[in-house]
């Protein structure tokens, strides 16, 4: 699905809730239908940095696609990864590299992805980035 | 500290007291705030802030240097703290009273000076399990570069130091004891009045965190008789920026200064510089001065409290919450050590603790979730953090019930 329109369909979503109680259930309920990732990839080189709650992520190359996979210890961080997921995995490098999740703000959850929350949020999307970029770098060779 | 009077004077009225914090005053989240953060930093009164106000207003000019009256005036001001200080902790002489940016700094003062001076290869450091980070790193970093070699006092699972761990570790190689006063992640009162004599026996320093102790209790350093003693400002009614290094006067005219610069030196020449005398060899450079300003007057408001009225009332706000949060099924209170000030950390049974801290924050809940700086002590009890609600005399019983409800809620919302 084109990116615009997975952010699109997010926000929809989430306008469907009148407070916050709402909107966090929701989050949580997306993390727990998460597709996570087995034990075995509860590694230190998998652990995105964060504070408090910790973000594990892998990243692999399908055809000109990547497909991330990603968990967390922590029920919001986990439901906002999911959100993450659904958002990032599945598109090619370059739309990854070009497109910041701006449904983040739309969602009134800006704060989770501020570079000094603890939650390793930001740092998540960041190390999506890289990977990004390193699989543009291995499909240009 | 283990002996706080427990008779509550009935002549403060602690509403008054409460209403000279206004931060206290507001929502958030839609809530009316509930501060329970005050382990990381307490909140200011009214007092504190207009004489920062005041300062800035009227009084700026650099300390130490001018001879112009609005200089004088503030190194007046500046010094007048100096004198708050030591008489809050009894220390003999002023020149005892250094300042800092805070406990941290205070600690790395020691380690790098101290440290620099006198360790040497195979000399051994002990600090304990339940050290904040501050109190860990500083001696690491001089560890490594003098050959000195780190020791841990262990703890049990009550979040009390083991005696017998010390004891053992304790010999004549030992050349510095760091221990905290007052743990900040389990809320322990060490028993450092024990620690420090058998160290000074085997001929070791003792350096004291009191970060979590003096904001709380009567300090008083020459009873203590510890060699150096540090805690900071803005856990105890001061602003950020700003904190204390205590130090016997002989042990500090014999260190070497730790930062160059400004203010720290007697002459100057490139041949040789000479430093100038204690307080001021450690103090290069311009300080925080309207910080320390501000930190005289949050001193002139514990006092008008009383620091033994403080402490008592906290005992009775920590005993009243232990009670209730004990009561609550599936909260688990991390550190039940005999002697405990000001701090409880706890779990909740499925919850992550920065889930839990998320739902109590939309509640106006403000309590710390983590790992504390303290990683050792989460490493020892096998959990990835705590909550930790942390007390101090303007929170009262009420901000207790409403974390009390607001963590029933919590249960619900992930249940």
């Amino acid at each position: 699905m084109d990116i615009q329109e997975v952010q699109d369909r997010i926000i929809r979503e989430f306008g469907l809730f009148e407070d916050w109680t709402e909107k966090y259930k929701h989050i949580i309920k997306l993390g727990s239908k998460l597709d996570t990732l087995p034990e075995e990839d509860h590694t230190e080189s998998n652990l995105v940095k964060g504070c408090q709650s910790q973000v594990w992520l892998t990243a692999d190359l399908e055809g000109d696609k990547v497909i991330f996979k990603a968990d967390s210890d922590a029920a919001i961080t986990k439901g906002l990864v999911a959100l993450m997921v659904t958002f990032y995995s599945g598109q090619s490098p370059d739309t990854i590299i070009g497109t910041n999740p701006e449904f983040i703000n739309k969602i009134g959850m800006a704060q989770h992805l501020s570079p000094t929350r603890a939650n390793g949020l930001a740092s998540m999307v960041k190390q999506m980035k890289i990977y990004a970029m390193a699989f543009k770098a291995k499909l240009a060779t | 500290m283990d002996k706080v009077n427990t008779d509550i004077p009935t002549k403060v009225n602690w509403e008054e007291v409460r209403a000279q914090f206004p931060v206290l005053r507001q929502k958030v989240n839609g809530k009316p705030l509930v501060y329970l953060d005050n382990g990381a930093s307490s909140q200011m009164p009214q007092s504190a802030i207009d004489r920062i106000d005041a300062y800035h207003s009227h009084e700026h000019a650099n300390v130490h240097r001018g001879i112009h009256s609005l200089s004088q005036h503030a190194t007046d001001a500046y010094e007048a703290t100096r004198e708050k200080v030591r008489k809050l902790i009894n220390a003999r002489y002023l020149e005892e009273i250094i300042y800092t940016t805070g406990t941290t700094d205070s600690i790395n003062l020691v380690a790098s000076s101290y440290g620099r001076k006198y360790f040497r290869e195979g000399d051994e450091i002990l600090v304990s399990e339940m050290e904040h980070h501050a109190n860990i790193v500083p001696w690491q970093l001089i560890a490594e570069q003098t050959g000195a070699r780190l020791k841990v006092i262990q703890m049990n699972e009550h979040g009390e130091l083991i005696m017998d761990s010390f004891y053992q570790q304790l010999s004549e190689k030992t050349k510095m004891v760091a221990v905290v006063h007052v743990s900040n992640a389990l809320g322990t009162i060490n028993p450092i009045e024990e620690i420090i004599n058998a160290a000074h026996e085997k001929g070791a320093k003792v350096l004291i965190d009191g970060a979590q102790a003096v904001p709380h209790s009567v300090v008083d350093v020459q009873e203590l008789n510890a060699d150096f003693y540090a805690f900071s400002a803005h856990k105890m009614c001061g602003p950020t920026g700003f904190g204390i290094l205590y130090g016997k006067k002989e042990i500090l005219e014999e260190m070497p200064p730790y930062r160059g610069g400004g203010d720290m030196i007697d002459k100057v020449t490139f041949e040789k510089t000479t430093w100038n005398d204690l307080p001021f060899k450690f103090e290069a450079g311009t300080p925080p001065i309207a910080a320390g300003v501000g930190f005289g007057a949050g001193i002139d408001f514990l006092n008008s409290v009383g620091m033994d009225n403080i402490a008592a009332r906290e005992q009775e706000l920590v005993d009243y919450a232990t009670g209730k949060l004990s009561k609550i099924d599936g909260l688990t209170i991390v550190g039940t050590a005999e002697h405990k000030a000001s701090v409880i950390s706890f779990l909740l049974d499925g919850i992550h603790p920065t889930d839990a801290g998320t739902i109590l924050d939309k509640e106006g809940i403000a309590v710390r979730t983590g790992h504390h700086c303290a990683q050792p002590v989460m490493e020892h009890f096998k959990i990835p953090g705590t909550l930790r609600a942390s007390i101090s005399f303007y929170n009262n019983e009420d901000d207790i019930d409403r974390l009390v409800e607001a963590i029933e809620y919590t249960k619900e919302f992930f249940g």
